[in-house]
């Protein structure tokens, strides 16, 4: 109870501050619109998929998932802002919840990643995209997982450092094999054996796969339900860690 | 109200490849009455913040133990943070939101309900003089408006204790002033506060008790009057030309309300004795007597950075 209500006071004020600058707003949509635009046309040759429509089938739930992993670990950054002006020490002098001073934020990094997916979908829509709406709420529950798990990563990782210098350099090393290593932009099925080896070891490739199956209207694909089950066993394990991390000392 | 001993902490930092450590606080043993305006006043780095860092809970020591408001430290961190208030010494406040969005948000964050957390804002901001500024963002404010909040955030679940770090540093004299008058005025509401400063005149004119702290350890408690009053007696300054000095250091040295004599390096005598008040007198007669000419007679009575300087042999001034 105490947890809810703290987590919801959080994650208000968090998004109360957000949406007084809703720059975000466009910075988030414009960019991957832009690769809706602008790259996707390049991949209906390259896929040799028949239609436009079918290569936005494989190209939109990439993107989206880049968005959630991208989206997510840069997250730290603001809380190093708080950090700084004092505004976490004030927190963590009163009683409410750790896990709420947490959970308040990654809800609110997880709103604003689904509003940006529900946009990004709606476009593809206008595309001739079409996905079945219950498949398109599983697909985003998996965004969902995805954002919750490398934003509380990302607060975590900025509790410890205390530092942009270090958050920035550490962020892009995680991020960069990830996203490579993910088929986000290309699917791996073209890719040597070892490198597809290699993929097995991401997680982030297991819920790309699933979030394409999603897409691809095939439930039945065993990707979805593993991939799903990958991101939820991390994203738990990602908050539980950074969650101590707001109960600890910083300064 | 609270009570510390042996409170201990060290940082272990890395410079290059050697990892140093820093005892920032050795031992500290304190005694806070129930509703008096209590002062550690030390320069940079005695270890004033992290004492109070500890005592907050948001540092957990590496000895001893503390009581606060009946709460132990260590085994009721949780009991401790719902009866005291904190204001950190580097601001609290976030430039994007208002001062009212500030004090809601931290009222509810201690549990209180919304309809009484707005009530507690209105009224903290009317009692801050803010309300004029209430619904503006925090970089609006200037400096004094700001620290302003930042205690209005620190007591608007009325704790019993307030812990203040360096409450006026930054601020104008009038501004300055203006914050000693509200930090009375939380003594008057019957709170206990605490605070730091490295101020003298602060820790001399509002503190009812001090501690001074040097190097992680108090080296005198008390109140000021009785700081003072430990470095016995004043000192008379008495301003002479350089040739005339040795002349007077001798006649001087042989009377009896003189305790001790230095001799200033360009001119001058520094006389310790009982009572200036008595002595100057007898200061100006003995001189006159001899035909010396006198420039400049002074008397200083002993400040609190004399007694930083009897028991550290440094000036806070310096240092
Ligand atoms: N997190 C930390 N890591 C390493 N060293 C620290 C840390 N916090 C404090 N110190 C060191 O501990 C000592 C005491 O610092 P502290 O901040 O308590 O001093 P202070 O009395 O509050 O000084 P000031 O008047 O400058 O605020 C200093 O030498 C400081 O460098
Ligand atoms: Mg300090």
């Amino acid at each position: 109870m105490k947890l809810a209500r703290d987590t919801w006071l959080i994650f208000q004020r968090q998004a109360q501050l957000l949406l007084r600058n809703p720059v975000w707003l466009f910075v988030g949509v414009f960019q991957p619109v832009m690769y809706l635009l602008l790259f996707a046309p390049l991949l209906k040759p390259a896929l040799n998929a028949p239609t436009q429509a079918a290569a936005y089938k494989i190209f939109v739930p990439g993107l989206l998932v880049l968005l959630a992993i991208f989206g997510g670990l840069f997250q730290g950054f603001g809380l190093i802002a708080e950090l700084r002006a004092g505004v976490i020490e004030r927190s963590r002098v009163t009683p409410v919840s750790r896990l709420a001073l947490l959970l308040g934020r990654s809800l609110r990094d997880v709103v604003s990643l689904i509003a940006q997916a529900v946009i990004i979908t709606g476009l593809a829509v206008l595309f001739d995209l079409r996905v079945f709406i219950g498949y398109l709420l599983l697909a985003y529950l998996m965004l969902a997982l995805i954002a919750l798990m490398t934003s509380a990563v990302s607060y975590g990782v900025a509790l410890k450092v205390k530092s942009e210098d270090a958050l920035a350099p550490l962020m892009n090393t995680v991020a960069q094999p990830v996203l490579l290593l993910s088929g986000i932009l290309l699917p791996l099925t073209f890719a040597p054996g070892w490198l597809q080896g290699v993929a097995k070891w991401n997680p982030f490739s297991w819920a790309v796969d699933g979030t394409r199956a999603l897409f691809g209207g095939d439930l039945s694909n065993d990707k979805v339900w593993q991939g799903l089950g990958i991101i939820t066993v991390l994203a738990a394990a990602g908050v539980f860690w950074a969650a101590r991390q707001f109960a600890r000392s910083v300064r | 109200m609270i009570e510390t001993r042996g409170l201990r902490k060290s940082f272990r930092s890395r410079a290059g490849r050697e990892t140093k450590t820093v005892d920032a606080v050795r031992g500290v043993d304190l005694d806070v009455a129930e509703g008096e305006i209590f002062g550690f006043l030390g320069p940079n780095g005695a270890g004033k913040t992290t004492t109070l860092r500890m005592l907050a809970t948001l540092i957990e020591p590496d000895g001893g133990q503390a009581s606060i408001a009946g709460a132990d430290l260590r085994k009721d961190p949780a009991g401790v943070r719902r009866r005291i208030g904190y204001v950190p010494q580097g601001g609290s406040t976030w430039d994007e939101s208002t001062a009212r969005e500030e004090l809601v948000l931290q009222a509810r964050l201690y549990g209180i309900t919304k309809a009484d957390a707005h009530r507690r804002a209105a009224r903290a901001l009317d009692a801050f003089q803010l309300s004029e500024y209430a619904d503006r963002k925090c970089k609006t404010y200037s400096g004094g408006q700001r620290r302003r909040v930042e205690i209005a955030l620190g007591i608007i679940h009325e704790p019993k204790i307030v812990f203040l770090d360096e409450p006026t540093t930054g601020l104008d004299p009038q501004s300055r002033a203006h914050m000693w008058d509200e930090i009375r005025r939380l003594r008057t509401e019957g709170m206990t506060v605490f605070i730091t400063t490295h101020y003298l005149d602060e820790a001399d004119a509002l503190c009812d008790r001090i501690a001074i702290m040097d190097h992680g350890e108090v080296v005198a408690e008390g109140t000021p009057a009785e700081l003072k009053r430990e470095i016995s007696g004043e000192v008379v300054l008495v301003g002479l030309d350089a040739a005339s000095t040795p002349r007077a250091a001798e006649l001087l040295d042989t009377e009896a309300y003189v305790s001790k004599l230095e001799t200033v390096d360009d001119g001058g005598l520094r006389l310790y004795v009982d009572e200036g008040a008595v002595a100057i007198p007898q200061v100006l007669r003995r001189l006159d007597h001899a035909g010396l000419d006198l420039r400049s007679i002074e008397l200083h009575r002993p400040s609190l950075d004399d007694v930083f300087l009897t028991k550290t042999g440094r000036s806070l001034r310096e240092s």
